[in-house]
């Protein structure tokens, strides 16, 4: 099999900051909450994900709390973007900040676990190597992905202030 | 075309005539507020990344709510953390353990209406319930408001709830939230700024609206915004604060709307949601019978002085269940003094209750209260996702005040309708 593109760690709808970063975590720094990431459902998760792997969710992916250790916990994991039908709206900024791509993909039911996936958030699609399959999502406005570009708001900020 | 008070709220915030739904516009923020857990010890090291300083520490308000009062070394050095940064940093709005901080905000006279306001926690939409924008975000987006006093927002599509009708007696805004999230779905709204109208929210006071407002971040609503009248008015002038003109953030008749949901208050009963979600809500009547280990009166939602009343309510004279436990955490010191002034704080204690610090406490498995596994609680807060309050294994129902304090008394979830006074039962208005 090949390992062209990344690995889809796939979840189901309405996967919550909790699952992400479980507030009990949250006073022990980034390493420790990542480790707990998406546990409840998968606790293989945090140890098996490989750097350029994505996570493929359904619907609300992201919704809950504020906390942006959901979206850095990803980050830390090395997932190369996470794909869903629809973000919570706070997830959905902290990822961008983070410089974690967040793609709106309506045909995220196609994928299933460990297809091979790749990306191109200019073009706004996903290509499925496993399937074969191409599915569209859509682009992510462009002065936000100068944001993900960047790595983040924060270096974003410190190129942009100078 | 008109434009709904969200747009109206967004345009003014960034310098435009108007707005429309699906457009990015950058806006000043006028008021930014955050917390312990995800403000100075996440957001101080950004801005000493940046070499920046707060764009103007008078339109900060920071709150220590979450690791209070501190039970270990590492909460203890958030709060430090937080108190530190708030003196370096001249930030004269700082409330350091005396409450919440969606319900500190608005009792400090902190929103007005035509304000826009982002908050550091995903309930802020609460503050929506004062005729402002305001909506959560996460530190790193705070960090970037604090150093340039800007961000962006994409203009979210409006819809409208309407509420007309009387509630049924031991009935609130919590069952509406409730059964709205079972209409809607968990996140149901998708991004949308929802707006509460009807005769039902123009009679409710202050308190039950910001309820409404808060549960909006459940629905996945970008923000909960019910338009300011004379009862937003009164409590902003109580506060010693000046609400301003009211009369521009007002939706328009002719403004478009993604949808308006219409509902009556009189045949909503009582809602009882199961684990794991917000949207698992029934009649509280077809979860009769479960056994509950705790119950929970806490949190924005579920402790302010209304909320308490509730309880106090249900429990007067009665005495919380033999193997259950009944905690309480008001939501501000304010709300914990004044119904200790009113007697309210009396008939929770004599019924057995254990009073808590005010804070977000369980709420978020932060705070003392937490479950064990297997444990069951029922809870006055807003989200019972897996795990949140404790062990994995824990479940968490959710309920009104009134539902709570009936659990209490019962040792398992009942309608609390049965321990209502035969008074209030006849009566048509709570």
């Amino acid at each position: 099999m090949s390992n062209e593109g990344g690995a889809a760690w796939v979840f189901g709808d309405n996967i919550d900051t909790d699952q992400l970063a479980p507030g009990s975590t949250l006073k022990s720094g980034i390493e420790i909450t990542a480790s707990h990431c998406l546990g409840s459902l998968n606790p293989d998760f945090a140890e098996a994900v490989q750097h350029g792997d994505f996570v493929v969710g359904g619907r609300n992916f992201g919704i809950g709390s504020s906390r942006e250790q959901a979206a850095q916990a990803l980050c830390h994991l090395g997932v190369a973007a996470v794909i869903a039908p629809s973000f919570g709206g706070i997830f959905y900024r902290n990822a961008l900040n983070f410089g974690l791509l967040a793609l709106v993909c309506p045909e995220t039911g196609a994928i299933t676990q460990g297809d091979r996936l790749t990306i191109n958030p200019e073009k706004g699609s996903v290509h499925n190597l496993t399937r074969d399959e191409t599915y569209t999502c859509e682009t992510v406005p462009s002065h936000l992905l100068e944001i993900v570009n960047a790595g983040g708001l924060v270096p974003y900020l410190e190129a942009n202030r100078r | 075309m008109g434009q709904t008070l969200a747009e109206k709220l967004i345009a003014r915030a960034a310098g435009q005539d108007e707005v429309r739904p699906g457009e990015t516009v950058t806006v000043r923020v006028d008021l930014a507020m955050m917390h312990d857990s995800g403000g100075p010890r996440r957001i101080g090291p950004i801005l000493e990344r940046l070499g920046a300083k707060v764009w103007d520490p008078d339109k900060v308000v920071l709150v220590s709510d979450h690791w209070v009062p501190a039970v270990d070394p590492q909460s203890a050095e958030i709060l430090d953390i937080t108190r530190r940064w708030a003196r370096e940093n001249n930030i004269k709005a700082f409330y350091d353990m005396v409450g919440i901080c969606h319900v500190v905000l608005p009792q400090g006279g902190h929103l007005k209406p035509g304000m826009f306001v982002v908050g550091g926690d995903s309930h802020s939409t609460t503050g929506g319930a004062f005729g402002c924008y305001m909506f959560g975000v996460g530190s790193t987006d705070m960090a970037g408001v604090l150093v340039t006093g800007e961000t962006w927002i994409r203009v979210p599509e409006s819809i409208r709830i309407e509420w007309t009708g009387k509630l049924q007696p031991g009935v609130c805004a919590k069952d509406i939230n409730l059964a709205l999230c079972a209409r809607l779905g968990l996140g149901g709204a998708e991004y949308r700024s929802v707006e509460y109208t009807g005769s039902l929210i123009a009679d409710m006071d202050m308190e039950e609206r910001m309820t409404l407002s808060n549960m909006a971040a459940e629905l996945g609503a970008q923000a909960g915004l019910i338009a300011a009248d004379e009862t937003t008015c009164a409590w902003i002038k109580e506060t010693g604060s000046d609400p301003g003109d009211t009369a521009p953030w007002q939706s328009d008749d002719d403004a478009d709307y993604f949808a308006t949901h219409t509902f009556d208050a009189g045949t909503l009963e009582s809602q009882v949601a199961a684990p794991h979600s917000p949207a698992n809500a029934l009649p509280a009547g077809e979860h009769a019978g479960v056994k509950i280990d705790q119950a929970y009166i806490g949190a924005c939602t579920g402790a302010k002085l209304a909320d308490l009343r509730m309880a106090a309510e249900v429990l007067n004279g009665r005495q919380v269940a033999s193997n259950t436990r009944l905690l309480v955490a008001p939501a501000s010191h304010r709300d914990m003094r004044q119904a200790n002034a009113d007697g309210t704080l009396t008939k929770l204690m004599d019924a057995g209750a254990i009073m808590m610090p005010t804070g977000c406490g369980a709420c978020a498995g932060f705070g003392g209260g937490i479950l064990a596994e297997d444990e069951v609680c029922i809870s006055s807060t807003s989200r019972n996702f897996q795990g949140r309050m404790g062990a994995q294994s824990s479940k968490v129902y959710l309920g009104s005040p009134y539902c709570v304090a009936a659990a209490a008394v019962a040792g398992e979830i009942r309608d609390p309708r049965d321990f209502l006074s035969e008074a209030r039962k006849m009566s048509n208005a709570r």
